[in-house]
């Protein structure tokens, strides 16, 4: 079973980050979609493998055969998380897509004008004001 | 009657109270803030002089509370003779600054701010003076520097006052970190950090070997908090504050925490070469050179920043010369210094109040014009150049009789009585320029209004300082003699060394210094006419060494030049290098300890291959690899199938006994893909993407191919870690904690739940709040937001549906989706109390069997998604209210509140309580306190994640151009 869920992580992995390195923001985000889902798993599995006794405590005591808890409920939270992070990266996409007609991260860096003032605005404003 | 310790306490807690209410009380109430601010300061004062008996003879009183007990620390307070003078000074002057602030300040000014900011400043002051734990010190310290900036900047709309904050900030701050270390450094020496402790080991913070370090960083804090050179530079641009907050911050208060932290530490870190060269040197620097710089000021505030400097500079010379003689100089000098500085600035504030203007050049005889300001301002600044029978005269003849008695042998000792009377030399000088300048001469004739009759308390508080100068002159004994004298033996304790506080000692050498500085400064400026008369601004020498723009330099050159540097040899503006280099680092993050170490599988021998499993994770890393090769064009194909994966990996979190995350898995994965749908139709459709890559070029296929290669690289590295963890034994975790726990401590039988919302409870808060903030960023991101022009075209999908609505007959564009969608909207509608239900069963049975506040919100907004779906947004939002802002503000105030329950009960934050009560007819329930906080959990993230889609929701019902571009009215 390890071998398979070594496989399927592996897998997983690689779509997303080939998904990650491409130009397009949504694409990016679909890649961060799958590499959380993925993540989540292999730290899942790094508690435990194999189905057991879900961590339910029954009146008698769990004993060894239950699952670890600890890391279900740091996914469980991760996964909330992951969840808001990605609504709010779809949004910024829209922004951007919207500000400057285009989700392509290229054009974007170009959308953006470098500014470097040659100066601080606060010594401008100084030389104005002498 | 209350004792020594809680009025102490009240001491330092009547101004930051003070300073919450005045800052909400209406701005244009103008003298019910000044009634407040005075009424706390005046408090201050009159509790400061009940403790004078407590602290008379050289006793302290302490007040300590647990602080952080796991770190030894207390927070202390503590009260000697010194700190008493301190405390007298910060609420006296205070008290006079706020009577004259009620007068100066413009009825158009927000005074409530100012008054606010100025209580929050007499607090941080109060707490370095009475701090008895040097962290706490630090910590009041940086409280200072943040509300001097905000005072300097009250007038905000003026670049300068902008500036001068900011450099104020900047210089006052830096310092006040580098104080922090070296007092982290002296904690580490002495093993405490308790003031009592350093002052006892002086001896072993001496002979450390860090010795060196620390001083020098304490004393970075201490020359930049009391301008001294180098760092004196920002004073004279702080002087764009409100007059009033010159007098008090930049000449009687916060300047003087420099020298005060000096003296106080002075036990503890001087009697050493080191410190004798650096305190002393600084403050030989300051004393001439501000000195000579304030001669040539043409603005009366200008002059006396650099007075003050000069000042500074002379008492930090006094602490430098380590001696206790010296020590008791400086004090009795800070008091002096207090009263006539704080009076003269309050005098150049009446003074522009009354003729608009500050400028020497355009002020003349104002002596006939406004004669008590003028009478008062003359006695002050006779103060300041030492004339006798003054309380100037008395800390400068201390200070002459300790530059001629001290002896070192060193050039520096030879020197220093001839600098000094050069010092005092000019500071006759530009005492009488400020005299002769502003009152004397001819009738002034360009002034930018004409005197209108000074309010009558306006000059009082310069009248009682002025008097407490002269009565200290005339009678020193009497009037300071005690004070000084308790306040010496604060810092030096039993053994001070004997002075006099005379106005005659007779003729000896520090009397014919004065004498000669007298006579030289009247001579000098008598010279120096026909030069100030010209009206340069700036001194002969030094008028090119303009500090602010070498500030101005360094600071572009550390923040905008060397970050610029960085980015043009180490950055780059594209995503995709970053993006290599991140994943790039964090390949060699991984591999280095496998190198190091070796890598092969664990002992464990592999479990048996479960084929449905097998075959279902065939179908997962299809949908992934599918999705990853279709979404250059197939975006919603790609959607579906990243779903696919994601569903998958639920049903892979079932067979692994992980009932909770499969449910949330289940739920999120819902969510995700109804709020990408409906970001999809606002991203451009796959056609125009063809059409624009329709030119594969090589280079883009080996770009590609290298993106593959890295992501191969990657995903065989994880699966290898993932191996080699799987096979090796669980470590002992916290797990079996929890377990064990659960039941017993939490109250529930289902630990996932129980840890998320009990023993993690912190954690879980954290996490609603993030949601909570990212659901309003959403809302806040697509409201404010103002499409482009060129895009604002309705979906392609809405369009079309209308095209064909229009087409099948005369009707309303939204019942072609009524139609097309009857009979699921049917069910859906129907459903919507069903899955209310079950959102309900899943909360209630949380605590015990898989379900909880997460899962059971995430299905309630489904429930939600779905009557949005099946009946369009205007039918939804015609009949249902829903406040999803208000869900989440209520869902995390009833978190937080649960948590903050615990407290009512003696426990601490977010404790939980459980209880199996009997109720009749339904029998034994549990009960926890964590359903409460669970019900937060629910409430938010029904906000937060019906907010979240009904913000993208909302955006396709906005009124949009049609899509052909024809001129309509630009309704954005």
């Amino acid at each position: 079973m390890e071998i398979l869920f070594a496989i399927a992580i592996g897998t997983v992995v690689t779509a997303s980050v080939y998904l990650f390195l491409s130009r397009d923001l949504l694409r990016g985000l679909l890649g961060f979609i799958l590499f959380g889902t993925a993540v989540n798993l292999a730290i899942l599995l790094a508690g435990r493998v194999g189905p057991m006794r879900p961590p339910l405590v029954d009146a008698a005591v769990l004993g060894a055969g239950a699952a670890n808890p600890l890391p279900q409920a740091l996914i469980l939270t991760a996964i909330v998380i992951g969840f808001g992070l990605t609504a709010f990266a779809l949004i910024l996409t829209l922004t951007a897509h919207r500000e400057f007609g285009t989700t392509s991260v290229e054009e974007l860096a170009e959308a953006e004008t470098p500014k470097v003032p040659a100066n601080t605005a606060a010594a401008a404003t100084r030389r104005e004001a002498a | 009657m209350m004792s020594d310790e809680s009025l102490l306490a009240l001491v330092l807690a009547l101004p930051f109270a003070g300073s919450l209410v005045v800052g909400f009380l209406p701005s244009n109430r103008h003298n019910l803030e000044a009634w407040l601010a005075g009424a706390i300061a005046l408090a201050g004062l009159a509790i400061a002089l009940a403790l004078y008996p407590a602290v008379a003879d050289g006793k302290a009183i302490r007040v300590a509370v647990e602080w952080l007990p796991t770190l030894g620390l207390d927070f202390t307070l503590r009260m000697d003779g010194f700190a008493w003078l301190f405390t007298v000074l910060v609420t006296g002057i205070g008290l006079l600054v706020v009577l004259y602030a009620r007068y100066y300040m413009s009825p158009d000014d927000p005074v409530a701010r100012f008054f606010a900011f100025l209580l929050g400043f007499m607090g941080a002051m109060l707490g370095i003076v009475l701090s008895g734990n040097l962290i706490q010190l630090v910590f009041f310290w940086e409280l200072t520097s943040l509300s001097s900036f905000l005072l300097i900047g009250y007038w905000h709309h003026t670049a300068k006052a902008r500036d001068g904050a900011r450099m104020a900030l900047t210089v006052t701050a830096s310092g006040g970190l580098c104080l922090f270390v070296g007092v982290v450094i002296v904690g580490h020496i002495v093993g405490s950090y308790d003031l009592d402790r350093v002052l006892e080991s002086g001896a072993a913070i001496r002979s450390h070997a860090l010795y060196v370090p620390a001083l020098v960083l304490i004393l970075l804090g201490a020359l930049t908090k009391s301008a001294q050179f180098p760092f004196h530079f920002w004073l004279p641009q702080a002087m764009a504050a409100p007059t009033p907050v010159s007098a008090y911050l930049h000449s009687a208060t916060m300047v003087k925490a420099g020298v005060f932290l000096m003296v106080r530490l002075w036990p503890a870190l001087g009697y050493t070469e080191a410190w004798f060269w650096i305190v002393g040197t600084a403050g030989l620097c300051t004393f001439v050179l501000g000195a000579y710089l304030a001669m040539f000021q043409q603005d009366l505030k200008g002059l006396l920043a650099y007075s003050t400097i000069s000042h500074l500079g002379l008492i930090t010379l006094l602490i430098g010369l380590d001696s206790p003689t010296g020590i008791v100089a400086a004090i009795f000098h800070m008091m002096n210094h207090a009263t006539f500085k704080a009076s003269l600035f309050m005098a150049a504030g009446i003074i522009d109040h009354e003729t608009g203007t500050r400028d020497i050049r355009r002020l003349s005889g104002l002596l006939r014009l406004m004669p008590v300001t003028a009478g008062l301002a003359i006695l002050a600044a006779a103060s300041m150049a030492g004339v006798p029978l003054l309380n100037g005269f008395l800390s400068k003849e201390m200070f002459f009789a300790e530059a001629v008695a001290h002896h070192s042998s060193s050039a520096f000792d030879r020197v220093l009585p001839y600098l000094a009377a050069l010092a005092a030399m000019f500071s006759v000088t530009y005492s009488l320029r400020f005299i002769h300048g502003a009152f004397f001469g001819p009738p002034p004739a360009d002034l930018p209004r004409q005197p209108p009759p000074l309010p009558s308390w306006m000059a009082a508080p310069v009248a009682l300082l002025v008097s407490a100068c002269v009565l200290v002159g005339m009678f020193p004994a009497v009037t300071a003699g005690p004070f000084l004298d308790s306040a010496a033996r604060g810092v030096l304790g039993a053994h001070i060394p004997t002075y006099s506080l005379a106005v005659w000692h007779g003729f000896n050498v520090p009397l014919l210094m004065s004498v000669v500085a007298m006579a030289g400064g009247a001579l000098l400026y008598l010279a120096l006419q026909r030069y100030l008369s010209s009206g340069i601004e700036g001194s002969p020498l030094l008028r090119r060494l303009d500090s602010q723009r070498i500030f101005d330099r360094i600071m572009i050159a550390l923040t905008l030049r060397a970050g610029r540097i960085g980015l043009e040899t180490a950055g780059t503006r594209r995503l995709q290098p970053q993006l290599r280099l991140i994943l790039g680092v964090a390949c060699a993050a991984a591999l280095w300890p496998l190198l190091q170490l070796g890598m092969a599988a664990g002992p464990l021998a592999p479990s048996a291959l479960d084929p449905a499993l097998t075959l279902v994770w065939v179908v997962g890393a299809a949908c992934a690899i599918a999705a990853a090769y279709q979404a250059k064009y197939h975006r919603f194909a790609a959607l579906i199938l990243t779903g696919g994966a994601g569903l998958v990996v639920c049903v892979t979190f079932a067979w692994l006994s992980a009932p909770d995350l499969a449910l949330t898995q289940l739920l999120v994965e819902i969510v995700t893909t109804v709020l990408l749908l409906l970001g999809l139709r606002w991203l451009p459709k796959r056609e125009e993407m063809v059409e624009a890559d329709r030119h594969r070029t090589p280079r883009v296929l080996l770009r590609r191919a290298a993106d593959l290669a890295i992501a191969t690289v990657v995903g065989i590295g994880v699966a290898a870690i993932a191996y080699a963890v799987m096979t090796r034994p669980a470590p002992d975790s916290r797990a079996s904690f929890f377990v064990e726990r659960a039941y017993t401590e939490g109250g529930g039988t289902n630990v996932v739940n129980v840890i998320l919302v009990d023993f993690r409870g912190f954690d879980t808060l954290g996490e609603i709040a993030v949601l909570g903030v990212v659901a309003l960023t959403v809302y806040a991101l697509l409201r404010r937001f103002r499409p482009a022009p060129d895009s604002i075209v309705s979906p392609e999908q809405q369009v079309r549906q209308n095209a064909r609505a229009a087409a099948a007959g005369p009707r309303q564009p939204a019942d072609a989706l009524a139609d097309s969608l009857l009979v699921p909207a049917l069910v859906m509608r129907l459903l919507f109390p069903v899955i209310g239900m079950v959102a309900v069963y899943l909360f209630l049975r949380g605590h015990d069997l898989p379900g909880g506040g997460f899962v059971a919100g995430l299905t309630m907004s489904v429930a939600f998604i779905l009557q949005y779906m099946a009946g369009g947004t205007r039918w939804v939002e015609a009949r249902l209210i829903i406040l999803p802002v208000r869900w989440i503000g209520v869902g995390l105030l009833l978190a937080a509140l649960t948590g903050l329950g615990a407290w009512a009960f003696g426990y601490p934050f977010l404790t939980s309580h459980a209880s199996h009560p009997t109720l009749p007819v339904v029998g034994k329930v549990p009960l926890a306190s964590a359903i409460l906080f669970d019900l937060g959990v629910f409430v938010l993230v029904v906000g937060a994640t019906v907010l979240i889609l009904i913000a993208l929701a909302h955006q396709s019902i906005r009124t949009h151009r049609p899509t052909k571009p024809e001129p309509a009215p630009d309704h954005a």
